[in-house]
């Protein structure tokens, strides 16, 4: 063998060796017994684009775990102060970082304020100021706090999402924190993705409410203390919607963070399916309390300020098991249980982005890919054999290590392929007989000056050398902005450009050069096919 | 096989005619950049927001039909587009429209099941994009144009001469240009793939026009007699087989994409092929042009100061 050309060989070899190793679980169906340990499993990453699915950006309204913190403030500071027998007028959030408090006196004004510093040292209190007669002040929470429970909300808003998708059971979710305030779910092969996005999106604030009967729904004016829910019942054969109103009480009873379990029943007399909750040994006390203080009166099961079922208390509820009825059919019950159990959001989420690919769709996008990439294949073989002959040949023979070799990386590194993708390959299929384009025609310059082949072709490698970096590098620059910025199909995209790109840069560099040294070796060949 | 034999034509002489091609071409361009950056163009919902949907039906839909149906539902505002191949409707609605976000494919699908209960359809894709995300990608895409193009210009710069570099900058640019002009004029989506290919084929170009440059450069250091004019006449003939050749084989791989790859990447391909073909001719139309040019003002000055 001439010199030089044994390392170039073996490292061609080995790179054929891998790449067929990170392909077989791409390629073979099942894998044998014996394929274990060490070796790799992972198939391709087919993305959303191909294998269907949905890709949902969700945003988390931060603002509002602030307010329901201060919400909990308040009502807190309400029983302290009632359990302390501190009179005052009214207790409540202001704004969007404020707790104001109001009372009758002075002195009442001085011990509350006195307490709030021990009990809330974290928040600022604004000077007792004179209010229409009665005094006030505010508890402001500071803003390293506000910022710290934002952050915290996004991270449990995470959590409880990624426990929800997990119990829906959804294979290989992908659920990720981008920003300040996006949470990005990706959820790949997903048949029914309305039903996805409903279970996802939901607040699922479970709150149970006295109804106040004293006041009609129809009553133009209804106390602060008070508010008008709605209770939807769906008519199961018709589809008719129904909306009964009803006045409750503002502050809630027991609230949702007090259940232990949820669970799908079904009710043996009217085959109704409900949701049989279980409390904590606290929401079982308070259960127990309420249920014993209220019987005979009329309470209402709120769910993200929609009424689920609003049953009258027959008797008191000792043991903090309760059922939540309504007009369920077996799916939304389900789903119903399951938000349950995962608990609430800490706030509310919207929908900024959804992209969903239908499974036939990925399928047919494949399909055709990968045709169109066979059609390249075919088009730059024949072109390449009949226009450098043999010569052509082994530039084909680059191109097919340069798709094997691209296709073996992808995998290796787990990176995802995407329509971009596959159309980023299908570039590389022309772009990498490119540089041997290059390198032939100056060939063929320095045969026609009447240099032997093998200085021809050395001569050739040499002077089309810095061309084809140009044309590699300028390339790599975009791939790499396009990885930088790009999201999804883009992404995949500049993966398999930027990869292709350094690959190619190897095999029309050293993976055909080595055939042609092996060739000229012996030195008895006189004219080179090309 | 050679494509070409020897060819002596006059590139440099044909100068001016490519001028005002490519300043068309280019103004069209800009024309349509700044139609672009006010939203006038026809804006993918990646960068409007927006929904858009996809729709397989069993049997042929007119779309008229479709469109006084989806009028029907109170759906006015929505762009259709037919798919010959397979009973397919593309739909767009933008931002503007009354529905919020996440509501518009819901109705979509209700006025669609309600009109035509007896034509069943599969969602293949539905995209809704709100309005803040729109502004992070058009931010964020515009960073990358801006870095991208930066730093082929850094590379350019490093490698090439001042001369070259300006005409490499320049040529470069016209194929951006030339690629947002036939879309602009077409009225095709300007989306992300778009953009995408835009960039790719700014990294492509360089290709052709570093094959004919280097190739002036050598005849130039050559030493050859005669006009500047001839010297780069005979550089664009003897590397124009190869100039034609390179792209041949990348510019094949696209038209298969364009042809056989599927509607979801069918205008990205079409861009590819665009740019591709623009890409060689500004290699030996623009890029060249300019640097005699500069080369012949250069050697004038010289010859004053001697």
């Amino acid at each position: 063998m001439p010199n030089g050309t044994g390392w170039r060989i073996s490292l061609i070899g080995i790179f054929i060796l891998l790449s067929f190793l990170y392909l077989t679980p791409t390629l073979v169906t099942t894998l044998p017994s014996w394929w274990k340990g060490l070796l790799p499993k992972d198939k391709i990453h087919l993305g959303l684009d191909l294998q269907g699915g949905t890709h949902l950006v969700l945003e988390v309204d931060t603002q509002k775990a602030v307010e329901g913190t201060l919400d909990i403030v308040a009502t807190d500071l309400e029983d302290t102060l009632n359990s302390k027998n501190l009179r005052f007028k009214r207790i409540a959030r202001t704004g969007s970082d404020k707790v104001s408090v109001v009372v009758y006196e002075k002195g009442t004004a001085e011990s509350v304020q006195k307490l709030l510093k021990d009990k809330y040292p974290g928040y600022e209190q604004s000077p007792a100021h004179d209010e229409g007669g009665f005094v006030a002040f505010d508890l402001r929470i500071n803003d390293k706090d506000a910022q710290d429970r934002k952050d915290k909300s996004v991270q449990q808003a995470l959590e409880t999402i990624r426990n929800r998708i997990d119990q829906f059971g959804v294979s290989e979710p992908t659920i990720q924190r981008e920003g300040i305030n996006h949470i990005v779910v990706q959820l790949p092969g997903i048949k029914d993705p309305q039903r996805a996005i409903d279970l996802i999106g939901k607040t699922a604030r479970l709150e149970f409410k006295m109804v106040r009967e004293d006041i009609p729904p129809s009553s133009a004016s209804i106390p602060e203390d008070a508010e008008l829910l709605k209770e939807r019942i769906v008519d199961q054969t018709t589809g008719a919607v129904n909306e009964i109103p009803y006045v409750l009480q503002k502050k809630s009873l027991i609230t949702g963070d007090l259940l232990t379990d949820a669970q799908v029943r079904i009710d043996s007399q009217f085959n109704q399916p409900y949701v049989a909750i279980e409390f904590n040994s606290l929401g079982a006390k308070l259960f127990d309390q309420a249920t014993a203080a209220n019987v005979g009166k009329r309470f209402a099961i709120v769910l993200d300020n929609n009424i689920y079922s609003a049953p009258v208390i027959r008797e008191r509820i000792s043991g903090g098991s309760a059922q939540i009825s309504g007009s369920f059919t077996e799916k939304t019950a389900a789903d119903l249980a399951i938000i349950l159990r995962a608990g609430a959001l800490p706030a509310p989420v919207k929908i900024i982005q959804n992209v969903t690919v239908g499974p036939s769709l990925g399928q047919d996008s494949i399909n055709k890919g990968l045709y169109a990439g066979l059609i390249g294949v075919l088009l730059v073989i024949v072109f390449m054999t009949v226009y450098y002959r043999l010569s052509g040949l082994i530039a084909n023979w680059g191109m097919v290590l340069n798709v094997l070799f691209l296709m073996g990386a992808l995998s290796a590194l787990g990176a995802t392929l995407t329509l971009p993708g596959i159309a980023a390959i299908v570039l590389l299929i022309g772009m990498s007989v490119d540089s041997n384009v290059l390198i032939f025609e100056r060939v063929r310059e320095e045969l026609k000056l009447g240099k032997t082949p093998k200085a021809a072709l050395d001569a050739g490698y040499d002077k089309a050398f810095m061309t084809v970096m140009d044309s590699h590098i300028t390339t790599l620059i975009t791939a790499a902005v396009l990885f930088q910025f790009g999201t999804g199909p883009v992404k995949g995209f500049a993966v398999s450009l930027s990869l292709g790109v350094m690959i190619n840069l190897f095999t029309s560099l050293i993976g055909t050069k080595v055939i042609f040294d092996l060739a000229l070796h012996k030195g008895n060949i006189k004219k080179l096919s090309i | 096989m050679e494509l070409l034999g020897k060819t002596n034509i006059d590139f440099i002489g044909k100068r001016n005619i490519a001028f005002v091609i490519s300043s068309i071409i280019s103004i069209i361009g800009i024309i349509g950049i700044i139609q672009i950056s006010r939203g006038a163009a026809n804006m993918g919902i990646d960068f409007s927001g927006g929904t858009s949907m996809q729709l397989k039906f069993t049997k042929p839909l007119p779309i008229a039909e479709a469109r006084a149906a989806l009028h029907k539902h109170g759906i006015a505002k929505a762009e259709l587009q037919e798919i010959k191949d397979g009973n397919k409707l593309l739909i767009k609605i933008d931002k503007n429209t009354s529905l919020a976000l996440g509501k518009a494919a819901d109705a979509v699908q209700t006025a669609f099941k309600k009109e035509f209960a007896d034509n069943a359809f599969t969602v293949d894709s539905s995209t809704e994009i709100g309005p803040s995300i729109g502004d992070k990608l058009r931010k964020d895409t515009l960073v990358a144009v801006v870095i991208s193009l930066l730093g082929i210009i850094l590379y350019i710069a490093w490698r090439f001469d001042l001369k070259f570099g300006i005409g490499a900058v320049l040529s470069t640019m016209h194929d951006c240009l030339a690629m947002i002009a036939v879309f602009y004029i077409m009225n095709k989506e300007i989306n992300l793939l778009f953009i995408t290919a835009v960039l790719t084929i700014a990294g492509y170009s360089l290709t052709d026009t570093v094959v004919v440059f280097d190739r002036i450069r050598e005849n130039l250091h050559k030493n050859l007699k005669g006009a500047m004019h001839n010297i780069f006449n005979l550089s664009i003939n003897e590397v124009l087989s190869r100039t034609i050749v390179t792209s041949l084989t990348t510019f094949m791989a696209s038209v298969s994409l364009f042809l056989f790859g599927g509607e979801v990447i069918h205008d990205f391909a079409f861009a590819l092929v665009i740019g591709i073909v623009v890409a060689t001719y500004s290699s030996v139309f623009v890029a060249s042009p300019i640097v005699s040019i500069l080369e012949t003002r250069a050697l004038a000055k010289q010859g004053e100061k001697a």
